[in-house]
């Protein structure tokens, strides 16, 4: 069989490397940033546990706390598709379905993180 | 290798499954942690569904508060918050042993210890402590 590979690559003689560990890298990438971010948001939670509208939208649109959401929805939606990934490779072994499954995935994952930071925007810029 | 070409299927001798062993508290994480993680993942709908309620306005937040604050609301979030914990704290053991520390056996019942019983304190306080924002107290 011929290959496929391309002149430069072959040059460098890396073979496949430095693409291979980016599952695994941005798993743990997400996983460290996650765990502050998430902090922020069960804090935020806790304060505001008897806010009513005004309070809470006025504090959701604070450009600060929209930086920090827009981060924690990226990471987190960024770490659920890839561990969910994980568990669909794990346990669904027909062809067609795993690939309608992982499908899914990419596509709910994308719609959580689209979703709330369209929220979040129209939150801070109004 | 197509279908018609597979040789006879004969019962062959399986290695023992999870039902087999003793239930051991490291097991029982890992089970626990794949599960969280899942629970995690379908409950950002609610996150979506809090902001985009926010964006919309007053009358589509009071349904959210509404729920929220019926006891099922607090039960599921309840829950959320310590399926928060347990998989942040399953994380973080994860994170230990990424740098190639914590296996030897005294290390990992240690590390497995703070994992299963960090969380559902650190539930509790957060509620207490929502409860007094919310005048509770």
């Amino acid at each position: 069989m011929a290959d496929m590979r391309t002149p430069l690559s072959r040059a460098r003689g890396l073979g496949s490397a430095k693409k291979g560990t980016e599952h695994f890298w941005m798993q743990r990438v997400t996983a460290l940033a996650n765990i502050p971010l998430m902090m922020f948001l069960v804090g935020a939670l806790v304060v505001h546990a008897g806010s009513d509208y005004t309070t809470m939208t006025g504090f959701l649109g604070n450009p600060f706390v929209g930086v920090l959401m827009l981060l924690l929805i990226f990471s987190a939606c960024y770490h659920m598709r890839l561990g969910l990934q994980v568990v669909i490779e794990d346990y669904i072994h027909g062809e067609a379905t795993k690939l309608l499954a992982l499908i899914a995935n990419q596509f709910f994952t994308l719609t959580i993180a689209v979703a709330c930071a369209l929220a979040v925007a129209k939150l801070v810029i109004g | 290798m197509s279908e018609h070409s597979k040789p006879e299927l004969k019962a062959r001798p399986l290695s023992p499954h999870i039902q087999i062993y003793r239930w051991t508290l490291t097991m029982m994480l890992s089970i626990l942690h794949r599960a969280t993680g899942v629970a995690l993942y379908a409950g950002t709908a609610l996150l979506a569904w809090w902001l985009l309620a926010a964006a919309s306005g007053p009358d589509a937040y009071a349904t959210v508060q509404a729920v929220s604050s019926a006891w099922y609301g607090r039960l599921v979030l309840f829950g959320y918050t310590w399926a928060l914990f347990h998989h942040m704290f399953g994380g973080i053991r994860h994170l230990i042993w990424d740098t190639g520390r914590g296996f030897d056996l005294k290390h990992v019942e240690i590390l497995a210890r703070i994992t299963a019983f960090t969380p559902p304190v650190l539930t509790l306080g957060v509620w207490f402590a929502a409860y007094l924002y919310l005048g509770a107290f």
